[in-house]
């Protein structure tokens, strides 16, 4: 009996995660469009810090086969270029388009009622169907990015990381994907409380993009008069980008790095709860009108 | 919409059969472009203005991403007095271009971004059997009806950035510049012959989805493709970067968009424009014609790949 409920659980479970496998792959053409796109930014990227750096390195080192030989807050020009890049995986990572915007629209216009009376978790739910999404993904994503990893080889000076370093490069890149997952459904399960998050949305995503180190590396940001650079280090924001890719490059290193993933973890855990939290007390507040 | 709503009060001051040839007439008539925009200007102001609290969340949100891209090249040039060695791009002359960048951009987000999406979303629903319905050029219909005023914040922004930092370089004794009393009209001028190429680019994108089904990567394509347009063209003089600099400029000409109308108020390498500056501007104003006659063929030919949606 018991043994059975397990059972329809898990396949249960594999259903939804087949549902959103199938879901992905029906407009095939925009996804690998998509994909692929997804690298045209890193290229102006490339072009504009090789300028940068062409102005602050020695003359002629910038068009030598070295690279330009200046650094900017201990960033060469490569690490730069390899920063971007790992960004790239981060995001690929923790990244949820959607999801809030999903939410809120499910709590708006009632769809959520299926979850108060169907035996069936909403917030697994939407798990399952971020890890199917994400695995089809990296299935088509794979080769697009293996081969832009292996022309952009040149700039990785440093080459592979040990192997602990690349232990905590895949953990945190896991961790990162949870991260993204239960921060996005908190800000979504808001819709319970105001209607309108499409602002919110977009301000988080904003915020995102720069306290996360996806749109330049941490490093940059200034100490002084505010010390921006510290006070990102007590947000949750930089394992959504930056951590993984530092931790990749050696810019986070030794004691430094456990405690960063150790962070991470707890981080986690609190927007997991949260998020629990924040479900259980949405349900009481919902009223759905309607059938 | 205007000429339906006149022909409705006329009964009230004349009956008969007059009145009703009035209204046949008045159907047959071309409608007044300018009448129609207007009214769609005025509805979408209206609807933005009912929902004042979005509106007001909508511009902070646009402007904030406008002070971010600041803020990074405030620190970029913290560490760089320019980008790249040469190139005349100083401090006050980029951020004349990032000006430049948020005006155009937040022109044509302002009138054209939500109606492209919105095209996209017609072709996959079928409601554009309602649009292809009504008596006035399609392309003009579905371009205009939805005109996003909390995106003009930037326009602003970037006007100000830039009369700031123009009044900083006619004031440092260093640069030689040579701005007259055409600078300003030749700015607007290439401004907008910018944005002509990017609304091109935009329906023709657009319309792409009456071929591709759905064409949900039309916002990222837009980010994408507007990403090569935000750097000054110097950037791309090396190595494979001529090949972008080569197809940028001639084949679907985003940096023109950009770098012309930054060159006129900034002048990056002085104030004499050479022949290359010419040919640049040439090239702006060929594009913005060019490129809306590509996009009403485009236009039209996917129209006629359109086969409605409903059951």
């Amino acid at each position: 009996m018991y043994a059975s409920r397990w059972y329809d659980r898990a396949t249960m479970w594999w259903t939804f995660f087949q549902i959103s496998i199938n879901e992905r792959l029906v407009y095939r053409l925009d996804f690998v469009i998509g994909t692929l796109m997804r690298f045209l930014p890193t290229m102006t990227q490339i072009f504009l810090w090789w300028a940068i750096f062409d102005s602050i390195s020695t003359p002629g080192s910038a068009d030598s086969v070295a690279g330009p030989d200046g650094e900017i807050a201990g960033f060469s020009f490569g690490d730069m270029i390899a920063y971007y890049l790992l960004v790239i995986i981060s995001r690929a990572f923790s990244s949820m388009p959607g999801l809030t915007t999903g939410i809120a629209n499910q709590v708006r216009n009632g769809e959520v009622k299926k979850f108060l009376i169907q035996p069936v978790d909403m917030l697994g739910c939407l798990l399952v169907q971020r890890i199917a999404h994400k695995l089809v993904y990296y299935l088509i994503a794979s080769l697009p990015f293996a081969l832009v990893f292996w022309m952009a080889g040149s700039f990785f000076v440093n080459g592979w990381p040990p192997a602990d370093v690349t232990f905590v490069f895949v953990v945190s890149l896991l961790l990162s994907f949870l991260l993204g997952f239960y921060l996005e459904a908190c800000i979504g399960l808001i819709s319970f409380w105001f209607l309108e998050v499409t602002s919110l949305t977009f301000i988080y995503m904003l915020l995102t993009f720069l306290l996360s180190g996806h749109m330049f590396p941490l490093e940059l940001l200034p100490a002084r008069p505010i010390d921006l650079r510290g006070f990102v280090e007590f947000l949750p924001f930089q394992y959504l980008a930056y951590f993984p890719a530092a931790v990749f490059l050696g810019k986070v290193q030794g004691p430094g790095m456990w405690n960063g993933l150790a962070t991470e973890v707890i981080w986690v855990l609190t927007f997991m709860l949260l998020s629990r939290v924040l479900w259980k007390r949405g349900i009481k507040r919902y009223s759905g009108f309607g059938g | 919409m205007l000429k339906a709503h006149d022909a409705k009060q006329i009964p009230q001051k004349s009956t008969g059969l007059p009145h009703e040839a009035g209204i046949a007439e008045q159907v047959m008539r071309k409608p007044s472009y300018l009448n129609v925009f207007l009214t769609f200007a005025k509805n979408s102001m209206i609807r933005d203005m009912s929902f004042r609290m979005n509106f007001i969340l909508q511009c902070i949100s646009s402007l904030s991403w406008a002070a971010m891209n600041y803020g990074l090249f405030k620190i970029i040039y913290q560490f760089s007095d320019s980008i790249g060695r040469r190139t005349g791009w100083g401090e006050s002359e980029f951020f004349i271009f990032l000006g430049t960048i948020w005006i155009i951009n937040s022109l044509i987000q302002t009138f054209f971004m939500a109606n492209a999406t919105e095209f996209s979303e017609m072709i996959r629903t079928g409601n554009l059997d309602f649009a292809l319905l009504k008596p006035i050029d399609t392309q003009f219909l579905i371009s205009f009806p939805r005109v996003n005023w909390a995106q003009l914040a930037n326009a602003f922004l970037g006007l100000a950035v830039i009369i700031f930092y123009e009044n900083e370089l006619l004031h440092d004794p260093d640069k030689q510049m040579n701005f007259t009393i055409w600078s300003v009209p030749a700015f607007i001028f290439f401004v907008l012959c910018g944005t002509v190429v990017m609304y091109s680019v935009m329906i023709t994108l657009a319309a792409t989805s009456i071929w591709m089904g759905r064409n949900q990567n039309l916002h990222n394509f837009w980010f994408y493709i507007t990403n090569f347009y935000r750097y000054p063209m110097e950037i791309y003089e090396r190595g494979i970067g001529w090949a972008l600099w080569g197809t940028f400029t001639f084949v679907i000409p985003i940096l023109v968009v950009s770098n012309v109308p930054a060159r006129v108020l900034a002048q990056p390498m002085g104030g004499h424009w050479g022949i290359w500056d010419w040919t640049l501007a040439s090239i702006s104003v060929v594009a913005a014609a060019g490129s809306l006659v590509a996009s009403r063929w485009v236009f039209r030919m996917a129209l006629k790949s359109y086969r409605s949606a409903s059951s």
